[in-house]
Protein backbone atom coordinates (compact mmCIF):
# COMPACT_ATOMS: atom_id res chain seq x y z
CA UNK A 1 0.00 0.00 0.00
CA UNK A 2 1.06 3.05 -1.19
CA UNK A 3 0.50 5.98 1.29
CA UNK A 4 -0.09 9.59 0.35
CA UNK A 5 -0.37 12.21 3.15
CA UNK A 6 -1.23 16.05 3.02
CA UNK A 7 -0.02 18.28 5.45
CA UNK A 8 0.34 22.20 5.53
CA UNK A 9 1.64 23.76 8.20
CA UNK A 10 -0.93 26.42 8.74
CA UNK A 11 -4.49 25.73 8.86
CA UNK A 12 -7.30 26.20 6.29
CA UNK A 13 -4.87 26.26 3.50
CA UNK A 14 -6.97 23.44 1.70
CA UNK A 15 -5.71 20.49 2.75
CA UNK A 16 -9.35 18.58 3.74
CA UNK A 17 -10.71 20.30 0.20
CA UNK A 18 -8.03 18.36 -1.32
CA UNK A 19 -7.84 15.40 0.66
CA UNK A 20 -11.89 15.11 -0.65
CA UNK A 21 -10.87 15.90 -4.13
CA UNK A 22 -8.39 13.33 -4.38
CA UNK A 23 -10.64 10.29 -2.68
CA UNK A 24 -13.16 10.97 -5.40
CA UNK A 25 -10.62 11.25 -8.17
CA UNK A 26 -8.52 7.90 -7.37
CA UNK A 27 -11.73 6.15 -6.15
CA UNK A 28 -9.36 5.00 -3.45
CA UNK A 29 -10.44 2.36 -1.52
CA UNK A 30 -8.36 3.44 2.04
CA UNK A 31 -8.59 6.89 3.63
CA UNK A 32 -8.10 8.25 6.72
CA UNK A 33 -8.52 11.56 9.00
CA UNK A 34 -5.38 11.87 11.27
CA UNK A 35 -6.60 15.39 12.34
CA UNK A 36 -7.75 13.91 15.25
CA UNK A 37 -8.22 17.48 17.34
CA UNK A 38 -10.53 18.88 14.25
CA UNK A 39 -11.86 16.09 11.93
CA UNK A 40 -13.94 17.11 9.14
CA UNK A 41 -13.18 14.59 6.28
CA UNK A 42 -16.69 12.93 7.45
CA UNK A 43 -18.43 16.14 6.49
CA UNK A 44 -17.79 14.69 3.06
CA UNK A 45 -17.50 11.33 2.88
CA UNK A 46 -21.04 10.84 2.60
CA UNK A 47 -21.51 7.49 4.43
CA UNK A 48 -24.44 5.71 5.01
CA UNK A 49 -23.69 3.21 7.02
CA UNK A 50 -22.85 3.87 10.56
CA UNK A 51 -19.03 3.32 11.43
CA UNK A 52 -17.41 0.90 14.11
CA UNK A 53 -16.48 3.54 17.68
CA UNK A 54 -14.09 2.20 19.47
CA UNK A 55 -12.89 4.07 22.66
CA UNK A 56 -9.62 4.96 22.68
CA UNK A 57 -7.99 5.23 25.90
CA UNK A 58 -5.13 7.56 26.58
CA UNK A 59 -2.90 7.60 29.30
CA UNK A 60 -4.32 6.71 32.54
CA UNK A 61 -5.28 9.47 34.97
CA UNK A 62 -4.29 9.56 38.51
CA UNK A 63 -7.26 9.01 41.16
CA UNK A 64 -6.47 9.77 45.16
CA UNK A 65 -8.07 7.83 47.67
CA UNK A 66 -8.69 10.84 50.35
CA UNK A 67 -9.42 7.51 53.25
CA UNK A 68 -5.70 6.65 52.76
CA UNK A 69 -4.02 10.19 52.10
CA UNK A 70 -1.71 11.37 54.83
CA UNK A 71 -1.45 14.85 53.20
CA UNK A 72 2.64 14.15 53.21
CA UNK A 73 2.38 16.63 49.93
CA UNK A 74 4.90 14.25 48.02
CA UNK A 75 2.55 13.53 45.32
CA UNK A 76 2.32 17.20 44.97
CA UNK A 77 5.91 18.28 45.12
CA UNK A 78 7.05 15.77 42.82
CA UNK A 79 4.42 16.34 39.90
CA UNK A 80 5.69 18.08 37.09
CA UNK A 81 2.33 18.84 35.37
CA UNK A 82 1.21 20.68 38.53
CA UNK A 83 -1.86 18.44 38.32
CA UNK A 84 -2.29 18.14 42.18
CA UNK A 85 -3.57 20.64 44.46
CA UNK A 86 -5.34 21.07 47.48
CA UNK A 87 -8.29 22.03 48.21
CA UNK A 88 -11.09 20.26 50.74
CA UNK A 89 -8.08 17.74 50.65
CA UNK A 90 -5.96 16.52 47.95
CA UNK A 91 -7.14 16.54 45.01
CA UNK A 92 -6.55 15.78 41.02
CA UNK A 93 -6.87 18.07 37.90
CA UNK A 94 -7.63 15.38 35.33
CA UNK A 95 -7.01 17.84 32.62
CA UNK A 96 -3.31 18.39 33.59
CA UNK A 97 -2.54 15.07 34.33
CA UNK A 98 -0.39 13.41 31.60
CA UNK A 99 -0.97 9.88 33.35
CA UNK A 100 3.07 9.68 34.12
CA UNK A 101 2.73 7.55 37.51
CA UNK A 102 5.61 9.57 39.50
CA UNK A 103 2.61 10.32 42.43
CA UNK A 104 1.57 6.22 42.14
CA UNK A 105 5.36 5.53 42.59
CA UNK A 106 5.80 8.08 45.52
CA UNK A 107 2.61 7.86 48.13
CA UNK A 108 4.04 6.19 51.27
CA UNK A 109 0.53 4.76 51.64
CA UNK A 110 -0.90 3.55 48.31
CA UNK A 111 -3.83 6.23 48.33
CA UNK A 112 -2.59 6.78 44.24
CA UNK A 113 -4.17 4.90 41.45
CA UNK A 114 -4.10 4.96 37.70
CA UNK A 115 -7.26 4.75 36.29
CA UNK A 116 -7.90 3.89 32.86
CA UNK A 117 -9.10 6.92 30.44
CA UNK A 118 -11.07 7.01 27.91
CA UNK A 119 -9.43 10.41 25.85
CA UNK A 120 -11.44 9.64 22.45
CA UNK A 121 -13.54 7.59 19.92
CA UNK A 122 -11.80 5.95 17.17
CA UNK A 123 -14.71 5.28 13.93
CA UNK A 124 -14.19 2.61 11.28
CA UNK A 125 -16.39 3.23 8.26
CA UNK A 126 -16.09 0.28 5.78
CA UNK A 127 -17.98 -1.99 3.90
CA UNK A 128 -17.19 -4.74 0.59
CA UNK A 129 -15.01 -1.96 -0.56
CA UNK A 130 -14.36 0.89 1.14
CA UNK A 131 -12.14 1.56 4.36
CA UNK A 132 -12.72 5.34 5.94
CA UNK A 133 -10.49 5.81 9.50
CA UNK A 134 -11.69 9.00 11.51
CA UNK A 135 -11.11 9.61 15.35
CA UNK A 136 -12.17 12.38 17.15
CA UNK A 137 -10.01 13.40 20.80
CA UNK A 138 -11.76 14.69 23.77
CA UNK A 139 -11.94 18.24 24.41
CA UNK A 140 -9.06 19.30 25.78
CA UNK A 141 -6.96 15.76 26.14
CA UNK A 142 -3.45 15.10 25.23
CA UNK A 143 -1.49 12.48 23.45
CA UNK A 144 -2.97 13.10 20.12
CA UNK A 145 -0.30 11.66 18.74
CA UNK A 146 -1.31 8.25 20.13
CA UNK A 147 -4.42 8.26 18.25
CA UNK A 148 -2.50 9.39 15.07
CA UNK A 149 -0.99 6.22 14.96
CA UNK A 150 -4.61 4.23 16.30
CA UNK A 151 -6.12 5.93 13.45
CA UNK A 152 -3.48 4.71 10.45
CA UNK A 153 -3.51 1.40 12.46
CA UNK A 154 -7.01 0.42 11.60
CA UNK A 155 -7.12 1.88 8.30
CA UNK A 156 -4.27 -0.49 7.26
CA UNK A 157 -5.81 -3.51 9.26
CA UNK A 158 -8.95 -3.10 7.55
CA UNK A 159 -7.94 -2.47 3.82
CA UNK A 160 -5.66 -5.18 2.88
CA UNK A 161 -4.99 -5.78 -0.56
CA UNK A 162 -5.44 -1.97 -1.25
CA UNK A 163 -2.75 -0.03 -3.49
CA UNK A 164 -2.96 3.66 -2.52
CA UNK A 165 -4.26 4.96 0.84
CA UNK A 166 -5.07 8.95 1.37
CA UNK A 167 -4.59 10.53 4.69
CA UNK A 168 -5.87 13.78 5.50
CA UNK A 169 -3.11 15.26 8.54
CA UNK A 170 -3.48 17.80 10.62
CA UNK A 171 -2.02 21.56 11.07
CA UNK A 172 0.83 22.86 12.83
CA UNK A 173 4.31 20.44 13.21
CA UNK A 174 3.88 18.79 16.65
CA UNK A 175 2.89 15.76 18.22
CA UNK A 176 -0.08 14.90 15.54
CA UNK A 177 1.63 15.83 12.94
CA UNK A 178 4.80 13.92 13.36
CA UNK A 179 2.76 11.03 14.36
CA UNK A 180 1.05 11.29 11.08
CA UNK A 181 4.34 11.00 9.12
CA UNK A 182 5.90 7.76 10.42
CA UNK A 183 5.66 4.82 7.59
CA UNK A 184 3.89 7.52 4.59
CA UNK A 185 5.34 7.08 1.07
CA UNK A 186 4.64 10.54 0.32
CA UNK A 187 3.48 13.72 1.67
CA UNK A 188 1.98 16.92 -0.32
CA UNK A 189 2.22 20.10 1.17
CA UNK A 190 -0.55 22.37 0.42
CA UNK A 191 0.93 25.97 0.17
CA UNK A 192 -0.37 29.55 0.78
CA UNK A 193 0.60 32.58 -0.84
CA UNK A 194 0.84 34.70 2.10
CA UNK A 195 3.56 35.65 4.45
CA UNK A 196 2.52 33.52 7.10
CA UNK A 197 1.91 30.87 4.99
CA UNK A 198 5.56 30.78 3.42
CA UNK A 199 7.19 30.86 7.26
CA UNK A 200 4.33 27.96 8.29
CA UNK A 201 5.14 25.87 5.01
CA UNK A 202 8.71 26.46 5.46
CA UNK A 203 8.41 25.22 9.08
CA UNK A 204 6.75 21.61 7.68
CA UNK A 205 8.93 21.14 5.28
CA UNK A 206 12.07 20.99 7.71
CA UNK A 207 9.57 18.69 9.33
CA UNK A 208 8.75 16.28 7.06
CA UNK A 209 12.34 16.08 5.48
CA UNK A 210 13.59 14.63 9.14
CA UNK A 211 11.49 11.64 7.94
CA UNK A 212 13.33 11.39 4.62
CA UNK A 213 9.45 11.17 3.15
CA UNK A 214 8.95 12.14 -0.45
CA UNK A 215 7.90 16.07 -0.94
CA UNK A 216 5.73 17.35 -3.20
CA UNK A 217 4.08 20.73 -2.99
CA UNK A 218 0.79 22.51 -4.60
CA UNK A 219 -0.28 25.77 -4.15
CA UNK A 220 -3.57 26.63 -3.27
CA UNK A 221 -5.57 30.05 -3.63
CA UNK A 222 -2.31 31.12 -5.49
CA UNK A 223 -4.09 34.12 -7.56
CA UNK A 224 -4.60 35.73 -3.81
CA UNK A 225 -1.21 36.73 -4.09
CA UNK A 226 0.90 36.58 -7.70
CA UNK A 227 4.16 37.84 -5.64
CA UNK A 228 4.26 35.13 -3.02
CA UNK A 229 2.77 32.67 -5.16
CA UNK A 230 6.32 33.14 -7.50
CA UNK A 231 8.18 33.47 -3.89
CA UNK A 232 6.82 29.74 -3.07
CA UNK A 233 8.01 28.48 -6.49
CA UNK A 234 11.27 30.09 -5.98
CA UNK A 235 11.71 28.53 -2.54
CA UNK A 236 10.62 24.78 -4.27
CA UNK A 237 13.10 24.90 -6.61
CA UNK A 238 15.89 26.30 -4.15
CA UNK A 239 15.12 23.05 -2.18
CA UNK A 240 14.48 20.55 -4.84
CA UNK A 241 10.69 19.97 -4.26
CA UNK A 242 8.51 18.87 -6.94
CA UNK A 243 5.67 21.77 -7.34
CA UNK A 244 2.26 19.49 -8.79
CA UNK A 245 0.97 22.80 -9.96
CA UNK A 246 -1.52 26.25 -8.99
CA UNK A 247 -4.85 25.80 -7.75
CA UNK A 248 -6.99 29.31 -8.10
CA UNK A 249 -9.28 30.97 -5.37
CA UNK A 250 -12.81 29.74 -6.25
CA UNK A 251 -16.03 31.12 -4.60
CA UNK A 252 -18.00 27.89 -6.02
CA UNK A 253 -15.27 25.63 -3.83
CA UNK A 254 -17.14 27.15 -0.71
CA UNK A 255 -20.33 26.32 -2.05
CA UNK A 256 -19.55 22.61 -3.03
CA UNK A 257 -18.35 21.85 0.30
CA UNK A 258 -21.03 23.63 2.26
CA UNK A 259 -22.87 21.11 -0.10
CA UNK A 260 -21.06 18.17 1.22
CA UNK A 261 -19.28 17.88 -2.04
CA UNK A 262 -16.29 17.36 -3.36
CA UNK A 263 -14.91 19.84 -5.68
CA UNK A 264 -14.49 17.67 -8.43
CA UNK A 265 -17.83 16.71 -8.15
CA UNK A 266 -19.20 20.26 -9.90
CA UNK A 267 -17.23 21.90 -13.01
CA UNK A 268 -15.15 24.81 -11.54
CA UNK A 269 -12.00 26.67 -11.77
CA UNK A 270 -10.70 25.00 -8.70
CA UNK A 271 -11.98 21.30 -9.28
CA UNK A 272 -10.02 21.41 -12.85
CA UNK A 273 -6.90 22.52 -11.56
CA UNK A 274 -6.69 20.03 -8.54
CA UNK A 275 -7.42 17.15 -11.45
CA UNK A 276 -3.74 18.05 -12.61
CA UNK A 277 -2.28 18.66 -9.40
CA UNK A 278 -3.64 14.47 -8.65
CA UNK A 279 -2.48 12.90 -11.82
CA UNK A 280 0.90 14.65 -11.28
CA UNK A 281 1.03 13.41 -7.53
CA UNK A 282 -0.01 9.61 -8.54
CA UNK A 283 2.82 9.89 -11.30
CA UNK A 284 4.96 11.06 -8.65
CA UNK A 285 4.10 8.18 -6.24
CA UNK A 286 3.93 5.49 -8.48
CA UNK A 287 7.08 6.61 -10.20
CA UNK A 288 9.33 6.17 -7.06
CA UNK A 289 10.30 2.30 -7.30
CA UNK A 290 11.55 2.88 -10.84
CA UNK A 291 13.63 5.90 -9.72
CA UNK A 292 14.80 3.75 -6.80
CA UNK B 1 -7.73 41.82 30.85
CA UNK B 2 -7.36 38.63 29.25
CA UNK B 3 -8.65 37.88 25.51
CA UNK B 4 -7.69 34.56 24.40
CA UNK B 5 -8.28 34.30 20.34
CA UNK B 6 -9.71 31.10 19.04
CA UNK B 7 -11.33 28.57 16.80
CA UNK B 8 -11.39 25.52 16.10
CA UNK B 9 -10.38 24.95 12.50
CA UNK B 10 -7.37 26.74 11.22
CA UNK B 11 -7.26 29.85 8.78
CA UNK B 12 -10.46 31.13 10.02
CA UNK B 13 -8.39 34.04 11.01
CA UNK B 14 -6.91 34.37 14.45
CA UNK B 15 -4.18 35.68 13.64
CA UNK B 16 -5.77 38.45 11.89
CA UNK B 17 -8.25 39.10 14.35
CA UNK B 18 -5.83 38.91 17.36
CA UNK B 19 -2.92 41.30 15.90
CA UNK B 20 -5.49 44.08 14.35
CA UNK B 21 -7.41 43.47 18.58
CA UNK B 22 -3.86 44.58 19.80
CA UNK B 23 -3.65 46.91 17.31
CA UNK B 24 -6.60 48.54 17.74
CA UNK B 25 -5.78 49.33 21.80
CA UNK B 26 -3.43 51.53 22.85
CA UNK B 27 -1.88 49.83 25.75
CA UNK B 28 -1.51 46.20 25.20
CA UNK B 29 0.34 42.82 25.31
CA UNK B 30 -0.05 40.37 22.32
CA UNK B 31 1.10 37.02 22.78
CA UNK B 32 1.15 34.33 20.33
CA UNK B 33 0.58 30.52 21.77
CA UNK B 34 0.79 29.48 18.37
CA UNK B 35 4.15 27.84 18.61
CA UNK B 36 3.76 25.39 16.28
CA UNK B 37 3.25 28.01 13.43
CA UNK B 38 3.84 31.05 14.95
CA UNK B 39 2.33 34.51 12.73
CA UNK B 40 1.81 37.34 14.47
CA UNK B 41 5.44 38.20 14.62
CA UNK B 42 5.87 38.70 11.10
CA UNK B 43 2.59 41.15 10.68
CA UNK B 44 4.15 43.43 13.83
CA UNK B 45 7.91 42.97 12.91
CA UNK B 46 8.69 43.48 16.89
CA UNK B 47 11.90 45.10 18.07
CA UNK B 48 14.75 45.16 20.89
CA UNK B 49 13.54 41.82 20.57
CA UNK B 50 14.76 39.51 23.59
CA UNK B 51 14.99 36.25 23.21
CA UNK B 52 14.97 33.40 26.03
CA UNK B 53 15.88 29.75 25.66
CA UNK B 54 12.98 27.25 26.45
CA UNK B 55 14.08 24.01 27.98
CA UNK B 56 12.81 20.58 29.41
CA UNK B 57 14.13 18.15 31.20
CA UNK B 58 15.29 14.81 29.46
CA UNK B 59 17.26 11.73 30.93
CA UNK B 60 20.93 11.13 30.71
CA UNK B 61 22.68 7.74 31.43
CA UNK B 62 25.83 6.82 32.43
CA UNK B 63 26.62 3.70 31.07
CA UNK B 64 28.98 3.30 34.11
CA UNK B 65 26.50 2.63 36.50
CA UNK B 66 23.53 1.15 34.55
CA UNK B 67 23.44 -2.48 35.11
CA UNK B 68 20.23 -2.83 32.49
CA UNK B 69 17.99 -3.20 35.09
CA UNK B 70 14.94 -1.94 32.81
CA UNK B 71 13.01 -0.50 35.75
CA UNK B 72 12.49 2.46 33.62
CA UNK B 73 11.69 0.77 30.65
CA UNK B 74 8.90 -0.80 32.63
CA UNK B 75 7.64 2.18 34.30
CA UNK B 76 7.96 5.20 31.41
CA UNK B 77 4.67 5.13 30.24
CA UNK B 78 5.51 7.32 27.22
CA UNK B 79 7.99 4.49 25.53
CA UNK B 80 10.81 7.19 25.70
CA UNK B 81 12.79 4.46 26.92
CA UNK B 82 14.02 1.16 25.45
CA UNK B 83 16.92 -1.05 26.41
CA UNK B 84 18.87 -2.88 23.43
CA UNK B 85 22.23 -4.14 22.78
CA UNK B 86 23.03 -4.07 26.44
CA UNK B 87 22.53 -0.47 26.28
CA UNK B 88 19.59 2.25 27.45
CA UNK B 89 18.70 4.66 24.64
CA UNK B 90 16.86 7.67 25.89
CA UNK B 91 14.14 9.21 23.24
CA UNK B 92 14.43 12.92 23.57
CA UNK B 93 11.42 13.96 21.44
CA UNK B 94 8.76 11.45 23.22
CA UNK B 95 9.96 12.27 26.89
CA UNK B 96 7.45 14.31 29.10
CA UNK B 97 10.06 14.96 31.39
CA UNK B 98 8.02 13.82 34.32
CA UNK B 99 11.16 12.66 36.08
CA UNK B 100 9.92 9.41 37.22
CA UNK B 101 12.93 7.24 35.38
CA UNK B 102 15.10 9.43 37.62
CA UNK B 103 13.93 9.02 40.94
CA UNK B 104 13.39 5.26 40.61
CA UNK B 105 16.72 4.47 39.17
CA UNK B 106 18.11 1.67 42.04
CA UNK B 107 21.70 2.62 40.48
CA UNK B 108 21.10 6.26 40.36
CA UNK B 109 22.64 5.73 36.89
CA UNK B 110 20.35 8.48 35.60
CA UNK B 111 20.66 12.60 35.68
CA UNK B 112 18.26 15.18 33.86
CA UNK B 113 19.74 17.48 31.76
CA UNK B 114 18.30 20.57 30.12
CA UNK B 115 17.36 20.19 26.15
CA UNK B 116 16.30 23.82 23.86
CA UNK B 117 12.92 22.79 22.53
CA UNK B 118 12.40 26.10 21.60
CA UNK B 119 12.27 29.64 22.11
CA UNK B 120 10.27 33.16 23.43
CA UNK B 121 11.16 36.35 21.92
CA UNK B 122 9.84 39.60 23.67
CA UNK B 123 10.12 42.55 21.64
CA UNK B 124 7.59 45.72 20.96
CA UNK B 125 5.93 47.06 18.30
CA UNK B 126 5.34 50.74 18.63
CA UNK B 127 3.78 50.55 22.49
CA UNK B 128 3.18 47.09 21.85
CA UNK B 129 4.67 44.33 23.78
CA UNK B 130 4.63 41.17 21.49
CA UNK B 131 5.70 38.24 23.28
CA UNK B 132 6.33 35.18 20.61
CA UNK B 133 7.08 31.34 21.30
CA UNK B 134 8.71 29.55 18.83
CA UNK B 135 8.93 25.64 19.20
CA UNK B 136 11.64 23.87 17.28
CA UNK B 137 11.03 21.93 14.26
CA UNK B 138 11.52 17.98 15.23
CA UNK B 139 10.09 18.82 19.09
CA UNK B 140 6.59 16.91 19.30
CA UNK B 141 5.33 19.35 22.62
CA UNK B 142 4.72 23.24 22.73
CA UNK B 143 3.10 23.21 26.24
CA UNK B 144 6.16 24.06 28.38
CA UNK B 145 7.04 27.22 26.32
CA UNK B 146 2.89 28.26 26.47
CA UNK B 147 3.66 28.00 30.10
CA UNK B 148 6.11 30.49 29.89
CA UNK B 149 4.30 32.80 27.70
CA UNK B 150 1.62 32.45 30.24
CA UNK B 151 3.45 32.60 33.77
CA UNK B 152 2.80 36.31 35.14
CA UNK B 153 -0.12 37.84 32.57
CA UNK B 154 -2.36 37.66 35.32
CA UNK B 155 0.03 40.08 36.92
CA UNK B 156 -0.25 42.17 34.08
CA UNK B 157 -2.04 45.69 35.39
CA UNK B 158 -4.92 46.98 33.66
CA UNK B 159 -3.79 46.76 29.83
CA UNK B 160 -5.28 44.89 27.15
CA UNK B 161 -3.48 41.01 27.04
CA UNK B 162 -4.65 39.31 23.62
CA UNK B 163 -3.43 35.37 23.49
CA UNK B 164 -3.66 34.48 20.17
CA UNK B 165 -4.21 30.42 20.25
CA UNK B 166 -3.02 27.27 18.55
CA UNK B 167 -6.09 25.86 16.04
CA UNK B 168 -7.64 22.63 17.74
CA UNK B 169 -8.67 21.55 21.02
CA UNK B 170 -6.38 19.61 22.35
CA UNK B 171 -4.04 20.31 25.65
CA UNK B 172 -2.40 22.65 23.94
CA UNK B 173 -5.23 25.14 23.25
CA UNK B 174 -6.51 24.50 26.81
CA UNK B 175 -3.62 25.76 28.40
CA UNK B 176 -3.46 28.81 26.21
CA UNK B 177 -7.49 29.52 27.48
CA UNK B 178 -6.55 28.85 31.32
CA UNK B 179 -6.06 32.36 32.50
CA UNK B 180 -8.36 34.16 30.19
CA UNK B 181 -11.04 36.51 30.92
CA UNK B 182 -12.71 35.97 27.93
CA UNK B 183 -12.56 33.98 24.41
CA UNK B 184 -13.15 35.30 21.44
CA UNK B 185 -13.88 32.61 19.04
CA UNK B 186 -13.25 33.29 15.29
CA UNK B 187 -15.72 31.72 12.72
CA UNK B 188 -15.47 30.83 8.67
CA UNK B 189 -18.92 30.19 7.01
CA UNK B 190 -18.42 26.62 5.77
CA UNK B 191 -19.29 23.62 6.93
CA UNK B 192 -15.95 22.84 8.12
CA UNK B 193 -16.14 26.02 9.73
CA UNK B 194 -18.87 25.39 12.03
CA UNK B 195 -17.98 21.68 12.81
CA UNK B 196 -14.74 23.03 13.90
CA UNK B 197 -16.81 26.21 16.03
CA UNK B 198 -19.30 23.50 17.64
CA UNK B 199 -16.01 21.97 19.16
CA UNK B 200 -14.41 25.50 20.69
CA UNK B 201 -17.97 26.18 21.73
CA UNK B 202 -18.00 23.14 24.01
CA UNK B 203 -14.61 23.80 25.05
CA UNK B 204 -15.32 27.07 26.41
CA UNK B 205 -18.25 25.94 27.74
CA UNK B 206 -16.56 22.62 29.36
CA UNK B 207 -14.14 26.17 31.12
CA UNK B 208 -17.27 28.19 32.07
CA UNK B 209 -15.42 31.25 30.29
CA UNK B 210 -17.54 33.93 28.99
CA UNK B 211 -17.21 34.06 25.06
CA UNK B 212 -18.73 35.96 22.26
CA UNK B 213 -18.67 34.87 18.17
CA UNK B 214 -16.88 36.68 15.43
CA UNK B 215 -17.70 36.14 12.48
CA UNK B 216 -14.93 36.12 9.36
CA UNK B 217 -14.93 36.02 6.01
CA UNK B 218 -18.53 37.14 5.70
CA UNK B 219 -20.00 35.87 1.68
CA UNK B 220 -23.88 36.74 0.80
CA UNK B 221 -26.11 34.73 1.09
CA UNK B 222 -26.62 31.93 4.16
CA UNK B 223 -24.07 31.74 6.18
CA UNK B 224 -24.49 28.49 8.16
CA UNK B 225 -21.75 30.01 11.38
CA UNK B 226 -24.64 32.86 11.77
CA UNK B 227 -27.02 30.26 12.06
CA UNK B 228 -25.46 28.05 14.27
CA UNK B 229 -24.77 31.04 16.94
CA UNK B 230 -28.26 32.15 16.51
CA UNK B 231 -30.01 28.52 16.95
CA UNK B 232 -28.14 28.54 20.25
CA UNK B 233 -28.85 32.35 21.41
CA UNK B 234 -24.64 33.23 20.75
CA UNK B 235 -23.50 36.76 21.01
CA UNK B 236 -22.24 37.65 17.79
CA UNK B 237 -19.40 40.43 18.57
CA UNK B 238 -18.55 41.44 14.99
CA UNK B 239 -18.95 40.42 11.49
CA UNK B 240 -16.14 40.94 9.14
CA UNK B 241 -17.05 40.83 5.22
CA UNK B 242 -15.27 38.52 2.71
CA UNK B 243 -13.10 41.53 0.90
CA UNK B 244 -10.12 40.94 -1.06
CA UNK B 245 -8.03 44.10 0.07
CA UNK B 246 -8.58 42.69 3.58
CA UNK B 247 -7.00 39.28 2.34
CA UNK B 248 -4.21 40.77 0.23
CA UNK B 249 -3.45 43.14 3.08
CA UNK B 250 -3.70 40.01 5.54
CA UNK B 251 -1.40 37.94 3.18
CA UNK B 252 1.01 40.78 2.71
CA UNK B 253 1.78 40.81 6.68
CA UNK B 254 0.18 44.25 7.25
CA UNK B 255 -1.60 45.01 10.27
CA UNK B 256 -4.81 46.37 8.42
CA UNK B 257 -5.67 48.55 11.54
CA UNK B 258 -2.86 50.86 10.88
CA UNK B 259 -3.32 50.63 6.96
CA UNK B 260 -6.80 51.12 6.70
CA UNK B 261 -9.24 53.83 8.50
CA UNK B 262 -12.23 51.42 7.85
CA UNK B 263 -10.24 48.35 9.83
CA UNK B 264 -9.59 50.47 12.50
CA UNK B 265 -13.20 51.54 12.86
CA UNK B 266 -14.40 47.13 12.89
CA UNK B 267 -11.23 46.21 15.65
CA UNK B 268 -11.52 49.19 17.80
CA UNK B 269 -15.40 48.85 18.26
CA UNK B 270 -15.35 44.94 18.78
CA UNK B 271 -12.38 46.08 21.16
CA UNK B 272 -14.66 47.90 22.84
CA UNK B 273 -17.68 45.57 22.92
CA UNK B 274 -15.56 43.12 24.04
CA UNK B 275 -14.01 45.27 27.21
CA UNK B 276 -17.92 45.87 27.64
CA UNK B 277 -18.54 42.07 27.88
CA UNK B 278 -15.80 41.71 30.09
CA UNK B 279 -17.10 44.24 32.93
CA UNK B 280 -20.60 42.71 32.47
CA UNK B 281 -19.18 39.45 33.28
CA UNK B 282 -17.18 40.72 36.15
CA UNK B 283 -20.06 42.36 38.38
CA UNK B 284 -22.12 39.88 40.21
CA UNK B 285 -24.95 38.70 39.34
CA UNK B 286 -27.77 39.60 42.63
Amino acid sequence: MKQLLILSGKGGTGKTTIASAFIKLSRVRAYADCDVDAPNLHLIARWNAAPKVTDYYGLPKAVIDCERCIACDQCRESCRFDAIFVEDGYEVDPFACEGCGVCEYICPVGAMTMEPDVAGELMLYSDAENVFSTAKLKMGSGTSGLLVTEVKKEMKAAATDVELAIIDGSPGIGCPVIASLSGVDMVLIVAEPSVSGISDMERIINTAERFRTKIVVCINKYDTNIEHTESIEEFCKERGLPLLGRIPFDSDAVKAINNGQSIVEIDCASGRAVRAVYEKAMKSLFAQKNTL
Amino acid sequence: MRIAVLSGKGGTGKTLVSVNLAAAAQDAVYIDCDVEEPNGHLFFKPQHVQEEEITSKVPVVDDTYCNGCRKCVDFCRFNALAYTNDRLIVFDEICHSCGGCVMLCPEKALTEQDKVIGKVQRGMSGSLKIHTGILNTGEASGVPIIKNLLAGIKDIPHSTVVIDCPPGSACIVMESIRDADYCLLVAEPTLFGVHNLAMVYDLVKLFDKPFGVVLNKCLEGENPAEVFCLDRDIKILSRIPFSNDLGLLTSNAEIAVRKDEKYKEVFSSLLDVVIKEVHCEATPHP
